[in-house]
């Protein structure tokens, strides 16, 4: 199951290498640089409604109907594109990539989330993590690939090819996927409920209408947005703290600074995600939210005095951000169940959206409206800083007040066609 | 489509080592270039 759900997520992930398509994209097409980033920004739009509208299907239908029309959506974008490139029309590319590549991205995002988590119902942070780390670790693999690919083919060549070779690498995510039993649980495994382990079953129409569900949505958006703080700026960031040196080397080595929040990035996900199965989910985003509050006050406090300590401040923020991600569907299964957990999910998603609104909003126009009042360096950020610090104390009171489900949102017994770790909790219950 | 329910492992290691090969490798690559890039600031920094 992992090696199918890496496999999702590691192509899906590519969308955060668009990046490198821009500029052949503004010269293959003359169009403007607000033009050539819509595609990504109406994928990430798609996303995140895909994800929230085709939830309930995704769990109703089973992780392998998903994957497949995942990949369908996903590969379709890139050969749409293609075809609107080689024809030069603008609203293919927009249609393909951003619009059908989108719906792609939603529903592969989801697809294999609650099936790991019934895989590993002793280690669900760390098998939604793994997966969503593949999602972070997709870019990684788009981005050196898809400028080697320019530099021999051309922008719409580039598309065709990436189209067909990740359906072929996709097809394994939904050949592979399996799905356990109901009565399937590990080998040995007694599930040990913590105070928030959900008794119940939530179905994803109920649990919008719970307080948790909107605390929890609060709780990402403000970790998202936080996380998006320093990512949106990151190589400016390190250039106003540490400026000096020769252009271009200052350049590298933001370059350099940028791709070690990446890392840091990716291994929050798998790393603090495993950590929320010993301590639990509620005190993983007490330190994802608390600690990360510290540290955006220890950097706003000690600017650019200490460049380890910024360093290692900077990274643990971005592990932070990338483990909210990595843990939240774990932490939904604690509330709500597996019964709807996908549905649950990509509705949850809605708050990625809003974030990537909010937090570039926050970081870009406070910066600029402090580099027109004059000032320059660490002095630029110390507003937005100090928002992030207050939107991460909002989001760990707002964690404080999450509690467990009340039972009038349950499904009943009978209703609940999918109850494969019910028992086993309301076992360890008794 | 159908969904494969079992309990037991109906597929061989070999396949299985070959999953983790079709992802593993890919991702062995996006790492270290990720890698190569990180060296820079502590080159240049």
């Amino acid at each position: 199951m992992p090696p199918a759900a890496l496999s999702i997520h590691l192509s899906i992930g590519a969308a955060y290498s668009w990046s490198v398509f821009k500029k052949p994209l503004e010269g293959s097409l003359h169009v403007s640089g607000t033009l050539s980033a819509l595609p990504f920004t109406v994928g990430i739009v798609m996303l995140g409604l895909s994800a929230a509208v085709f939830g309930t299907w995704v769990d109703r239908n089973g992780p392998r109907a998903a994957m497949f029309v995942a990949m369908c959506c996903f590969c379709g974008g890139w050969l749409v594109g293609s075809a609107g490139l080689a024809t030069h029309q603008y609203w293919l590319v927009l249609l393909g990539y951003g619009l059908l590549g989108g719906i792609g991205w939603g529903i592969g995002y989801i697809s294999p989330v609650s099936t790991l988590m019934k895989w590993f119902p002793d280690k669900p942070g760390m098998a939604t993590g793994l997966a969503i780390m593949g999602f972070g670790g997709g870019a990684l693999i788009a981005s050196p690939w898809s400028t080697a690919m320019l530099g021999a083919f051309g922008i719409a060549k580039t598309f065709l090819v990436h189209g067909i070779v990740y359906a072929v690498f996709m097809s394994l995510g939904w050949l592979l996927v399996r799905v356990p039993r109901d009565d399937w649980k590990p080998h040995g495994w007694t599930p040990a409920p913590g105070s928030l382990v959900s008794v119940g079953q939530v179905s994803a129409n109920n649990a919008i209408k719970t307080p948790q569900f909107w605390l929890l949505w609060v709780v990402l958006c403000f970790n998202v947005t936080a996380g998006i703080g320093i990512l949106e700026k990151a190589s400016p960031i390190y250039q106003d703290f540490f400026p000096g040196g020769v252009a271009a080397a200052l350049a590298a080595a933001a370059a350099g600074y940028v791709a070690l929040l990446s890392l840091s990035n990716m291994l929050g996900r798998i790393g603090w995600s495993s950590l929320s199965d010993v301590i639990g989910r509620k005190n993983a985003y007490r330190l994802y939210l608390g600690v990360g509050a510290l540290l955006y006050l220890t950097i706003t406090l000690m600017q650019n005095s200490n460049k380890v300590v910024f360093l290692i401040a900077t990274m643990l923020i971005l592990s932070f951000y990338g483990a909210g991600f990595a843990t939240v569907p774990a932490y939904l299964r604690d509330l709500f169940g597996t019964y709807e957990v996908g549905a649950i999910h990509g509705r949850l998603l809605t708050a990625w959206s809003a974030a990537g609104i909010l937090g570039p909003i926050i970081v870009n126009a406070i910066a600029d409206s402090e580099k027109a009042a004059g000032k320059s360096g660490p002095s630029l950020y110390t507003l937005s800083f100090s928002i992030m610090i207050a939107l991460l104390i909002v989001g760990l009171v707002c964690n404080e007040l999450i509690k467990p489900v009340n039972d009038k949102w349950h499904e009943p017994s009978d209703s609940v066609e999918d109850f494969d770790d019910v028992e086993v909790v309301e076992e360890a219950a008794r | 489509m159908t969904e494969l329910h079992e309990y037991q492992p109906t597929v061989s290691r070999a396949y299985i080592a070959l999953a983790w090969l079709w992802v593993g490798i890919p991702f062995a690559y996006g790492f270290y270039e990720l890698l190569i890039k990180v060296t820079q600031l502590f080159k240049t920094g």
